[in-house]
């Protein structure tokens, strides 16, 4: 079993007052391990929903998902949970750390989650504060570093339980090019290190960094490959 | 994980000082109001079990004057009806102990210039085995003074006091009553109030024939206010409340259907039932004092749901790491139930404090149990729990996408 991620016919409808309001039609796609996907797409196109549901925070109304081989409609809440905090690191656009906590703490709260002791916790947490290089600012607060750091605070908490796939939705939307640039580096180490990795980002040379881009329109997939043809479509 | 989670609820009240401080306000006031009120209601039911205890057990006392008339009657000139052959004839029933007849009436009473107005009970030597009193310090007189009429007097501890001083020792010293020289044989060991709230250490007694002959005089000869009886067993009263009324009413010629010109109470139900009643007013106290505990609740309630509110983020953002349902759940009930015991502890402080401050101003008695701080504890703990379940459950339902996306 290769494939972290393999989505079969999914669909995704949001019941709104006018009825139901169809947002993912019909998506298949398979990743494998090691794999590195730029999903783009315009805006409303879906690309969010399907993220959410490849992190098990929301669920599809129809169709298959196989996380690192686990039947997702089949699991309960808490094991769900579990998958999120073991299997998946996720990485948002708004960096979603906790302000009133240090960044140690921050970074160590997925394992107090999986019942890791608190010498263990901090000491693994400064290991990854260390690797995504901010090793000097274990006791710091959130709001008192710059957003290029919180994101990296944000990455060193999507990996300090050593997951098979991060998945980021528009990880550097929030950044100017120079620290999306740096974050971007940050996520190709992790991918050479054998993690996978999932991304929506709506800026090529974001999406170059990847091995595989994915194009999605109106809650469809209308473009795949591991060649760069998408960045040359008209966006 | 827990202690985890209990170092996040400490910095989540800290983060809220002001609010949390205010919420356990409420607890504090609710849990201070239960145990103070406790107390009180404790103190009150000690003193009047000591007083009953004081008493002497399986009581009656019948006195002189028709059942409708309360009390003892001062003197008025009224003949009293009862007499020493009447006592004598209630010995010899079936389940009677003893017998004591009582003669009593207030008297001036003098010694080296100082002056004490207190209750001179004229008695037998009964009368301390029925009410089980003791002396300190001398002996009580016997049967051959109740003979004699001798002039010897024992006396209470309130009354020596005020007389002597705390230097003198009373035995062997002569006093005054009603100008009549009495020698003090014995002092009484102290039994403090008595169930109506007299001191009943504010007192002298001497043989019954040296009261009626030397102190008052004015009533018929062998004529006593009241008797005291004591029945062998608390099985024994009923029947012996009868047999008494029906001897009664036989020696004193009282035909069938006219009033008796005594009266037979029950002082061992009368004792009860003031005991009852102190229980109930406790009972009273505490539920009352609990309705502030529940407002308490209440306020814990309404604070941790908008605590739920404005972190609803937070917890999206814990849901996505990997929290659990229950979890979250556990974080939120543990912040009530910190907020519920830290406000307890104060609040029991406040108890203790509060009970002590009416102690000694307002001269009540207030007892503290432990009883009552468990209790306290015990409700509080689950008051947090209670009213804290609803909100932490509303925080650990939510739907991780949603809690996510709420500014
Ligand atoms: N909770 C919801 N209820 C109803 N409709 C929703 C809900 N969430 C999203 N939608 C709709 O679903 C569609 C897709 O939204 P989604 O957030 O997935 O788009 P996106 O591709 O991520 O867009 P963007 O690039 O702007 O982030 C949009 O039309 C949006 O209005
Ligand atoms: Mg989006």
């Amino acid at each position: 079993m290769s494939n972290v991620i393999e989505v079969r016919h999914l669909y995704k409808n949001y019941q709104t007052a006018a009825g139901a309001f169809p947002v993912l039609k019909d998506v298949n796609l398979i990743v494998e391990r090691g794999d590195y996907v730029a999903i783009m797409g315009p805006s409303g196109s879906g690309k969010s929903t399907f993220m959410n549901i490849l992190g098990c925070l929301d669920r599809p109304t129809a169709g298959e998902y196989l996380l690192d081989g686990h039947q997702v409609s089949l699991l309960g809440g808490n094991a769900l949970a579990q998958l999120r905090n073991k299997t998946i690191g996720f990485v948002f656009q708004g960096f979603n750390l906790l302000a009133r906590s240090t960044l140690l703490d921050n970074v160590a709260l997925p394992l107090v989650y999986s019942g890791v002791d608190k010498r263990t916790r901090h000491e693994k947490a400064e290991q990854v504060l260390t690797k995504v290089g901010l090793g000097g600012y274990l006791n710091s607060r959130p709001n008192q570093i710059s957003g290029g750091q919180q994101q990296r605070v944000a990455i060193a908490r999507a990996l300090i339980n050593d997951p098979r796939l991060i998945l980021a939705d528009e990880p550097t939307g929030n950044l100017d090019s120079k620290t999306s640039e740096e974050i971007m580096q940050l996520f190709d180490g992790l991918n050479s290190e054998g993690i996978s990795i999932v991304l929506v980002t709506h800026e090529h040379d974001i999406a170059e960094h990847a091995k595989r881009q994915v194009r999605f329109l109106d809650g469809k997939i209308v473009h795949d490959s591991y060649a760069q043809p998408a960045v040359m479509e008209v966006n | 994980m827990f202690t985890a989670m209990l170092g996040e609820a400490w910095h989540a009240m800290g983060a809220n000082r002001m609010r949390t401080f205010l919420t356990m306000l409420g607890m504090m006031i609710g849990v201070g109001a239960v145990v103070m009120m406790m107390a009180i209601g404790e103190g009150a039911q000690q003193s009047i079990k000591k007083s009953i205890s004081s008493m002497g057990s399986n009581l009656f006392i019948v006195l002189s004057g028709p059942p409708n008339t309360a009390g003892a009657r001062s003197a008025t000139g009224n003949a009293l009806s009862l007499n020493v052959k009447d006592a004598d004839a209630i010995a010899e029933l079936d389940g009677i102990a003893a017998v004591a007849p009582v003669t009593m009436g207030s008297a001036q009473v003098i010694y080296a210039g100082n002056n004490w107005n207190t209750a001179v009970i004229g008695t037998m030597p009964s009368y301390m085995e029925i009410r089980d009193w003791v002396i300190d310090n001398g002996y009580v007189f016997s049967n051959s003074d109740i003979r004699s009429a001798t002039r010897v007097a024992l006396i209470g501890k309130t009354t020596a006091d005020n007389l002597f001083g705390d230097d003198t020792d009373p035995v062997g010293k002569t006093i005054r009553i009603k100008q009549s020289p009495f020698i003090i044989v014995g002092v009484l060991n102290p039994k403090g109030q008595s169930l109506d709230g007299r001191d009943q250490d504010d007192t002298i007694i001497v043989p019954l024939t040296t009261a009626q002959r030397k102190l008052f005089g004015n009533q018929l000869p062998g004529t006593v206010r009241m008797i005291l009886v004591q029945a062998e067993s608390d099985k024994a009263m009923p029947q012996a409340e009868e047999d008494i009324n029906s001897l009664l009413r036989q020696r004193h010629n009282i035909r069938e259907g006219s009033d008796s010109d005594f009266s037979v109470r029950n002082l061992t139900a009368i004792a009860n039932t003031a005991a009852e009643t102190t229980r109930t007013m406790a009972l009273l106290l505490g539920a009352i004092a609990s309705i502030s505990l529940l407002v308490g609740g209440i306020g814990i309630m309404n604070i941790m749901l908008v605590s739920v509110t404005e972190r609803t983020r937070e917890i999206g953002i814990r849901m996505a790491i990997g929290a659990r349902e229950r979890d979250i759940l556990l974080q939120f009930l543990l912040e009530a139930f910190v907020i519920s015991i830290v406000g307890c502890v104060i609040g029991i402080l406040i108890g203790v404090g509060g009970a002590m401050l009416v102690k000694n101003f307002a001269g009540t008695d207030t007892v503290v149990t432990t009883e009552s701080i468990t209790l306290a504890f015990a409700v509080a703990a689950s008051v947090g729990i209670f009213f804290g379940f609803y909100p932490a459950r509303k925080a650990a339902r939510l739907n991780p996408i949603e809690a996510l996306r709420y500014q």
